[in-house]
Formats: C-alpha cells, structure tokens, sequence
C-alpha cells in the first residue's frame, strides 16, 4: 500500500504530531516500509477466526462502588505546565 | 409541501454511583476543581482503569425496565480523540457490542400511547469541563467530572414532533429516576439530551439529513431548540438549499441554533476494543437478582391505578409523573381507604402547591402520608370542609403535628349535630321576622340571605349542610314553610 | 565483598547474617555506578541520598528481625515504572520532566519487602526499540563491547546487571524487551505470563503485550526477585489472581523425561552460525541432564511481526493520546492556539520512533483500515496463540534462540525500522500469546559476544522454566562469567 504525502499528513493531524516538510520524505519512505511489512497479513486465510484481543480468556474484574480517592490535587498539579485557581490552563478551547 | 418531522434522541444520564466508572474517586457534583480528579481520571502515565460494578447493576436495571436485550458479554472501546477535557486523548465507551439493545419506551401524550424504540444503550465515561471566562483568554480545564459513569440511551428516529420529543424525555427521565440509578438534575448536568432532527416530504421513505443538536439542559429548551431547528431546516430546504448534516448548538437567550465550529478533519474516532478493560460478562443470575428487586414500574403503575383505584388515566398518569410521588400516594392510601380520587386531588393539588411554594421534593414534604392521610380522613366522614382542611393542612405543614388534635384545638369541627343547626336557624328567622314574611310570599332570594346569616353563625362549620339542601329543604319547611325550589343552591 | 561474583541470593544471606549491612552495599555499587556508569549510559537516574535512607531504613529492619528475603537488597528499576518523589521518564523528552507522584505496583512491592531503589534505568524511548538507541537519554552501551548495542528496549537493566552495576534489575517485555536484552548482555531474564505481574504504574506502549519482569544473572536470583515482584492487583483489570508461588521451589528438580519442543521455523535459516553453534552445544547439554528432542513446528512465526507491528503501534497510538502537554510532561514553549500547542508538543516531546508507531497505529485504526490491518492483525494472532497450544501438546518447553545475531553495532539498522523488528522475531510470537519466556546465557559467539537460550513455557510454568534454567546453569557456568568492564 503506497503512502501518499496527504495520508501522511492526514496521520499526523489525527495523531497531533507536527510533521515539517523536511520531515515528510523519510518518514513516507519508512511508513511505506512498515506498511510493506504488515500487508503479509493480507495474504493469511482467516475465515471463520475470531480477532483475538487478549491472549488469556478473560473477564472483567468489578470492583464495588466505594470512593477509595482523596484529594491530592496540590501533588498532581506539581507537575503541570500550567495551573491556576485548580484549573489546568490550555488555549482557548473554541466550541 | 407538507413535511414530516424526525427526531432522534440520544440522552446521556449521569449514573448515580458514589465512584467515578474506571477510578475511586467521589462523584459528589460541586467540589473544588480537579479536588475529586484521582490518578486515574488524570490520566497519568501507567493508570489503569478498573470498572465500578453498581454501573453496570445500573445498566441492567435500565435494562430490565425497558425490555432491552441485555448482553451477556459486551466489549468496552476506546473513542479516540484529542480535546482537553479528555484526559487520556480518548474516552472509554461501547461501540460494536453495547451492555444493552432493543427495547422500547411507552410515551404518554395526550392521551395516546406512542411507543419510542431504543437502538442501545451503553456505558462510558463523562469527559471533564472547560472553563472560558477569567484566565486572561486561557481555558481553565477541571476535571471532576472526568470519569462519571454514563448510560447513553439512543433511541429510534421514532419522534414526530417537538412535543414527542419531550415527552420522551420527560418519560426517560422520570424512568431512569424512578429506577434510582440518576438524579436527573439537570442543571448539574445529570441528565443531558442532544437530539437528531431531520425533515422529509410526507409520504417519502427516505430520511433527510439530519443535525445534531448538543446539550439540551432543560425540555423547555428542548422543544423550543427543535421547533427552531425544524423551521430552520424547512425554511431552507424550501428556499432552495439543503441541509448540511452537522452539530448545532442551542442558544437559549436568542432562541435559535447555531453551527459548532465544525470539527476540522472529519471525525475519525478510531474505535478499538480497549485492551485495558477485559469483556463485561454478566450472567443470568445477576439478572434475575437486580429484576427481583425492580420497583413496580411506571408503567404497570400507572394502569393499576386506573383499574384498582378507579383513577382517571389522567390522575393516574400525573400521580407516576415520579416514582417519590406515586409512593407517596400509595402510603397515602394505606391511612384513607376508597376515596382514591380525593387523595389524588390533594397529592397533586394543596401538597405539590405546597412543596413548590417551599422548593421541596416530596420526599422531604413537611406533611407525611400519615398526617395528610388524618386530615383526608375528616374530609371523607363530614367534619371538615374543604376550607377547614386546607386551614388544617396549612397548620400542619408549617407545625406539624395531627390533624384530629388541630381541630379539636381550633374548634372547627363541622356542625353535624342537626338540633344544633335548627336552632341557630330558628333564632336567626326569630330575629329577621320580615325577611320570613317576603320568603313565604315567594321571594326566593331571601333564602340566600338567610344562607349567608347561618354560616356566618356557625363559622363556617355547617358548610355542607347548609349546601346540600337541608336549609331548604328540612330547616324551612320545618319552620312553617311551605316547599320551595333547593335548586337555587 | 566482591560485587562481581557475589550472587543476589548470596548477598542476602550475608545481610542477614550481618556480615554487611545494606548500607554499605548500597554504597558499594553506588560506587561502582559512579565510577562505571559513565562509559556505559545504564541509568538515567540516581539519587544516593535516598537510596542510602533507603538502606539505613533496611538496615534496622533486618536488626528487628522482621526482614524479608530481599529487605535490603538494592535493585535498579527501569524508567517506565512510576516510582514516587523519583524523576519518571520513560526514555522520552516527553517526561523529561515528569517526577512521578505516585509509585507503581512493582515499586511497591519492593518497597515492602524492604528492597532498595538503586536507580532508574535507561530504555529504549515508550520502550520502543530493540538496541536502546531510541532514549533521549542517550544510547546504552553492551558492557561485552562498547561498540554494540545491549538491546533493547530494557538496555539499561541488562547492561546494569552485566556490569554488575546491580545484583538485579526490573524490566518489562511487550516483544522481547527483557529476552533480547538479556541475550545480547548476557544475563538472565524472564518475562512471566501475561497478568502475573501489576501493569499500574507500568507505564503503557502495548497494553495487550506489555508484562513487567527481570534480569539477574542467574534463574535463581530471577526467582527470588520474581517472588517479590509477582502479585495480585485489583488497580489492573488484567491482573491475574492466583494463589501465592515460590518460584524458586521447583529449582532442584532433576530434568530426566523432559521434552523439549524445537520448533523448526527457529532453526531454519535467518539465524547466524555462530547463535546456531551455542545454541545446539546448550541443547546437548540438556540431553546430557536427561531431557529429550521433540521436533514440532510453530507454522506462523513469520507472521508474528507483522501481526506486533500492527498490534503494538495501535495500541500504543492510543497510549501515548495523554501526552498532550496539558496535565504533565512536556509543553512547547512556543505555540498559537490549542490545536498548536497539541501538535508542536508531540512533535518536540516524543522521537522518531514513537512518532513513526504513532503514526502506524493511527492508519491501522482508521477508518477504511480497521478490518483490513487491525482486525486481521487479532485473528492471526489467534492462529499464533493455537500454534502454540498444539506445541504444547507434544512437548514441555520449547527452546530456541533468543536472537538471530550477537549483538549489532550501533547504527547497524537505525535507518531501516523494517530491518529492527526483524531482530524481534523470536520473541514476539511469545507475547502474543501471552506466554512466558525466558533468556539465559548459553555460551558465546561472534566477537566474544553472548548468545541467548530463549524458553518458552506453557501458561504459569515459570516456576518450571526457572528449575530448567537453574539446573543448566549449575551444569555450565555461562551465567557467571562477565565483561572485562566489569572487573576492571
């Protein structure tokens, strides 16, 4: 499967990765690599086989319904860019 | 051209578990920013989410309530997407195979039964809030809400109108709090709507394109944003243009929806089972335990009060309106046995007017069933007049105590004693010779006059007697007169 | 005490017999790190002052007498476990900055037993990477030879334990990151089953494959560490709960009867000779301790790596979504609005290689591709797992190589990303399929450089796996011998 510069470009936005131009060459030439590597999978007979998601069978642990947290807000936000008032601050988020 | 309206609606309810779905951390609405934000809903580097075990009890009761199917294995995915109320850049949901499918909802609207299919409905996880105002043109991110447990509930395109659309949701709302798995605040944002709406010329099969409209925090805003958004669609369409297919936004202060900025890529969500969570398995026993403890239904209640109490199904319908108040109605009853429809009359007449008045929910209403029902009892074997009971209930609800005991203290037992009555009556004639003169000459109003002297001498107690025709039709005649028509009363 | 030659187990009999207290031994390879670690780039972090509170504290638990087996051992942990107070970087400039504020279940259980933090070590970047030269931090060495990579992605761990800059080190493994490792440095390494060990605070690439473990230079310290580190989480959904094992319990069994599985896509072509030679002369070795040959057949092992690189980057895509500079972790200095703020953050926080898995797991997972690569991926996956199932069926272990090389030189395959996840081969399909693996020294080959012995157990065998290392190792002495570094 060839990778274009626009899928390319496609995967860095949905992925939020900047890609600059000088960037764009390598990494087409190794994705389409990789992509060549995994399209061996396309040529495997899977007809009735179920995707497999984990390799042991199974299920979910519920745990009761209990608050087991405290507020450790102040330790949390020692390691943010940037806080005020308990917030966390970003750029504007546009609706 | 005449147009059929369609509306879908996806409700987003607010589980009412103590813990956040995937963490530990309190979901208590009103805490400081980011106090109630654990590791987990942080999404710090290494967590791991484990699930809350009621929010799944809570879906299955959702479940059981509306006849869905529920899943005896479903799958919880990641949705992928970059926002920064979204902590780990994507929120946990269910996509291929939801908790529920199917079922339906019976929607009472004037006086008809329209029965709203459900798709799905499934758990996640609530995202975190963005703050715009007072950070020097920054958002300020709190993520408390980050990780309280969610039911979506989708139904069918199954609406036709604005006003269908509401009830609906008003039905949902009362369900999912009857079913005590929401608080279905939704100021607090418990309770939250976003509604698919599209037009199509009648008759025509196909559906047109349809618009998203987000977070409809009130069913007035509701029905006011879709009849906007179907004049809007219509008026377009109309004109020559076609409906883009898109997230609208209500703005409650100009009446009107407006386009969200439209997301730049096209969404790609990128669902994929969430290798952190194994498959939800619920067996049959756990259903049976959580049907076994479902409350009566709405539903069924509502049917049973028209064929055990002989309510009209608007009384009947009014009175499950919420499951607080069909209980209390049904308390009520134990203490005033066969007047089914006076009860009804003071449960959703002088109480809610009371508990309005004082902002209360009945659950916390300063008049129990048991006081309420000793007062209905005085009304049902004569002692009070209507007035003297809502005297009563006015003393009751501001200091407690019996109705019996009140009105012995307030002396306004209803006059019964029918000797008493003739001669009060009696003296009342003595004392207006004249008046009796014209009433035997056939002046019937002078009959109201003497109507309007003996409640005052009785203060009011002998109300019904005085009503019924006993003046008229006893007293009087009694009294030397010859018959005249009671029908003036 | 020399360092060198001492074993952890025989270090804690010397701390409980007070023959050296843990703070004199925690000094003793603080110093050896202080003096070494500057050629070879295995730690990231140390913090002496802590680690020797660390060991007074040890030290007046084993004078009350309530110590436990590794109560004041120091281990060096790797930088993907969150470790409180302690600067947590996964290798990345991402979490340049990141000191951890809680600590993970691994960290955790070692501070109960009373163990030592002795440092945090290098790793490949998101532990991405087969020869340690994605970090930020810099490239790790392989104390064999300066020239070559010592694996990856737990480099650092291995090339601490071979220099014996540590008696035992933790590690993690979501395609071979603790087996090949291992292999190229020399030393022992176990990847249990799936769930065995707590994954919180494990910080996650591939959450389906990423299993946490060890490296020590012998199965017996391996389990002995692995007792420690082992144990029910209920802050991990995959966690598994099962009773309490000693892993060292089995280590003595003789061997007589064993079958071992070998299967032939391991030995057919791809490996190098001189892998090939030390491999058979281990597997001699084992006959001459009583085990027998099976010939069996792992038919999908070629498709094992595309399946992980299909796999691992879609997972990881996802992962790695909460490093967007708002909460933790690195934030561009510079940037317009939020959705620049988002794209100029990644792009200077993460490294090539992250950022081509994140890339590659984007397009699995996207639209119009979902069914094709991600779907697909799962279902080969199973047959991978049933291959599996049907080996184990005819035999008790499967060995084989844990590489097809000694180890490279750095840059040898820096260019071609294709040609580093080919190296992976024979560990990936472990993964997979959830199993668990171990890698033990097994001679030497080109350059004077180790060769690994990988084995594969069933489900739960590793107490199993550990006494078929251990009785190999009490045969040979591979496992104790070490790089001139080392001793110098």
């Amino acid at each position: 499967m060839a990778l274009t510069e626009n899928d390319l470009r496609r995967l860095a936005r949905l992925a939020r990765i900047r890609v600059e131009d000088n960037e764009v060459g390598t990494l087409l030439t190794q994705l389409s690599g990789i992509l060549g590597l995994i399209d061996q999978l396309q040529a495997v007979d899977t007809r009735g086989i179920e995707p497999l998601s984990h390799a042991l069978d199974l299920e979910q642990r519920l745990r009761p319904d209990e608050v087991t947290e405290v507020d450790r807000r102040e330790q949390f936000q020692a390691v943010a860019p940037q806080v005020e008032a308990g917030l966390y601050l970003v750029p504007k988020v546009i609706e | 051209m005449d147009w059929e309206v369609v509306i879908g609606l996806e409700t987003h309810a607010q589980l009412a578990t103590h813990s956040k779905i995937f963490s530990g951390a309190a979901t208590a609405f009103g805490a400081a920013p980011n106090a109630q934000a654990c590791a987990v809903d942080l999404a710090l580097p290494g967590v791991l989410p484990v699930m809350n075990r009621t929010a799944v009890e809570y879906a299955i009761r959702f479940g059981l309530a509306a006849q869905v199917v529920i899943a005896k294995r479903s799958i919880f995915a990641r949705k992928n997407y970059f926002y920064p109320d979204l902590p780990k850049g994507y929120q946990i949901s269910q996509y291929e195979i939801p908790v529920v499918s199917g079922g339906q909802i019976v929607v009472e609207l004037e006086g008809l039964e329209i029965p709203v299919r459900l798709t799905r409905a499934h758990l996640e996880a609530d995202a975190g809030k963005s703050l715009h105002e007072d950070f020097h043109g920054l958002s300020g991110i709190d993520l408390n809400r980050a990780g309280t447990p969610l039911l979506e509930i989708v139904s069918a395109p199954d609406m036709r109108s604005a006003a269908e659309a509401v009830a609906y949701a008003r039905t949902l709302h009362n369900l999912v709090m009857w079913l005590d798995i929401c608080d279905g605040n939704m100021q607090e944002g418990s309770f939250r709507c976003d509604a698919n709406v599209s037009v199509r010329p009648k008759g025509q099969q196909a559906y047109g394109t349809r618009c998203e409209i987000k977070n409809l925090n009130s069913f007035r805003f509701m029905e006011k944003a879709i009849e906007f958004e179907i004049r809007r669609q219509i008026a377009l369409i109309e004109s020559g243009g076609n409906v883009v297919q898109e997230t609208r936004l209500y703005d409650p202060d100009r009446d009107e929806t407006r386009s969200m900025r439209s997301k730049e890529d096209a969404q790609d969500y990128r669902y994929f089972p969430d290798p952190d969570l194994l498959p939800l398995c619920i067996d049959a026993a756990w259903i049976e335990r959580v049907r076994n403890a479902l409350p009566e239904l709405p539903d069924a209640m509502r049917r049973r009060f028209v064929s055990d109490f002989g309510l009209s199904p608007y009384d009947a319908s009014v009175l499950t309106a919420s499951f607080d108040q069909a209980q209390y109605f049904q308390a009520l009853m134990h203490f005033v046995q066969g007047v089914a429809k006076l009860c009804a009359n003071w449960v959703s007449g002088e109480l809610s007017a009371a508990l309005h008045r004082d902002g209360l929910e009945i659950r916390h209403s300063r008049i129990t069933p048991q006081q309420l029902g000793g007062l209905l009892r005085r009304i049902q074997d004569g002692t009070l007049s209507g007035k003297m009971a809502r005297e009563i209930f006015d003393a009751l609800w501001s200091d407690g105590g019996e109705a019996d005991t009140l009105i012995e203290s307030k002396g306004l037992k209803q006059i019964s004693d029918v000797s008493t009555l003739e001669k009060i009556v009696e003296a009342l004639m003595a004392a207006h010779p004249g008046q009796v003169a014209e009433y035997r000459a056939g002046k019937e109003k002078v009959f109201g006059f003497f109507v309007g002297l003996a409640m005052k001498a009785c203060g009011g107690r002998a109300m019904p007697f005085l009503k019924t025709g006993w003046l008229a039709n006893e007293a009087l005649p009694f009294l030397g007169h010859s018959c005249s028509p009671a029908g003036s009363f | 005490m020399n360092l060198v030659t001492t074993s952890l187990k025989q270090l804690a009999e010397a701390l409980r017999k007070r023959q050296v207290s843990s703070r004199e031994l925690a000094q003793a390879y603080l110093e050896r790190i202080v003096r070494l670690d500057p050629t070879l780039g295995a730690f990231i972090t140390t913090d002496h002052e802590r680690t020797l509170r660390q060991a007074d504290a040890a030290d007046s638990r084993i004078a009350s007498g309530t110590a436990g087996p590794l109560t004041g051992i120091p281990v060096a942990h790797k930088d993907i476990f969150c470790t409180q107070g302690w600067l947590t970087t996964c290798g990345s400039k991402m979490l340049s900055n990141f000191v951890s504020p809680y600590d993970a279940h691994v960290i955790e259980q070692f501070k109960a037993a009373g163990a030592l933090i002795l440092g945090k070590t290098n790793m490949d970047e998101f532990a991405m990477g087969s020869s340690n030269e994605t970090s930020f931090y810099g490239t790790v060495k392989n104390p064999w030879d300066l020239t070559r990579v010592p694996g990856g992605s737990s480099g650092g761990s291995a090339a601490a334990v071979a220099a014996r800059l540590a008696p035992a080190a933790t590690a993690t493994d979501t395609g071979g990151s603790i087996r090949q490792p291992a292999a190229l440095c020399g030393i022992s390494g176990i990847k249990p089953t799936y769930g065995l060990v707590s994954r919180y605070g494990m910080i996650a690439y591939a959450s389906s494959l990423d299993q946490g473990g060890v490296v020590a230079p012998s199965a017996e310290d391996l389990g002995i560490v692995l007792n420690t580190m082992v144990g029910f989480d209920a802050r991990d959904s995959t966690s598994i709960q099962r009773p309490p094992e000693d892993y060292t319990a089995l280590l003595e069994q003789p061997l007589r009867g064993l079958r071992i599985g070998l299967p032939k896509e391991f030995f057919s072509g791809g490996v190098s000779a001189d892998v090939e030679r030390a491999i058979e002369a281990a597997l001699q070795e084992y006959e001459r301790l009583g085990a027998t040959r099976v010939d069996i057949s792992l038919p999908n092992t070629a498709l094992s790596v595309p399946v992980y690189y299909v796999l691992a980057p879609a997972e990881a895509s996802s992962n790695l979504s909460r490093f967007d500079g708002v909460r933790f972790g690195w934030r561009a200095p510079r940037y317009d609005d939020l959705a620049d703020m988002y794209e100029l953050s990644r792009a200077q926080g993460f490294g090539p290689e992250v950022k081509r898995r994140i890339l590659t797991g984007t397009y699995v997972l996207s639209r119009g591709y979902y069914d094709a690569y991600y779907l697909q991926a799962q279902r080969v996956r199973r047959l991978i797992v049933n291959d599996f199932k049907s080996a184990f069926a005819q035999c008790d272990v499967i060995m084989g190589p844990s590489t097809p090389t000694v180890a490279f030189g750095f840059g040898e395959k820096t260019g071609d990303p294709v040609q580093m996840y080919l190296s992976d081969i024979f560990t990936i399909s472990v993964n997979l399929a959830g199993l668990p693996g171990l890698s033990i020294p097994a001679g030497f080959g080109q350059g004077g450089l180790p060769v690994g012995l990988q084995l594969i157990g069933d489900y739960f065998s590793e107490a199993r796996l550990l006494n078929l290392a251990h009785r190999y190792q009490q045969a040979t002495d591979w496992h104790s011998r070490v790089p001139a570094l080392a001793s110098a």
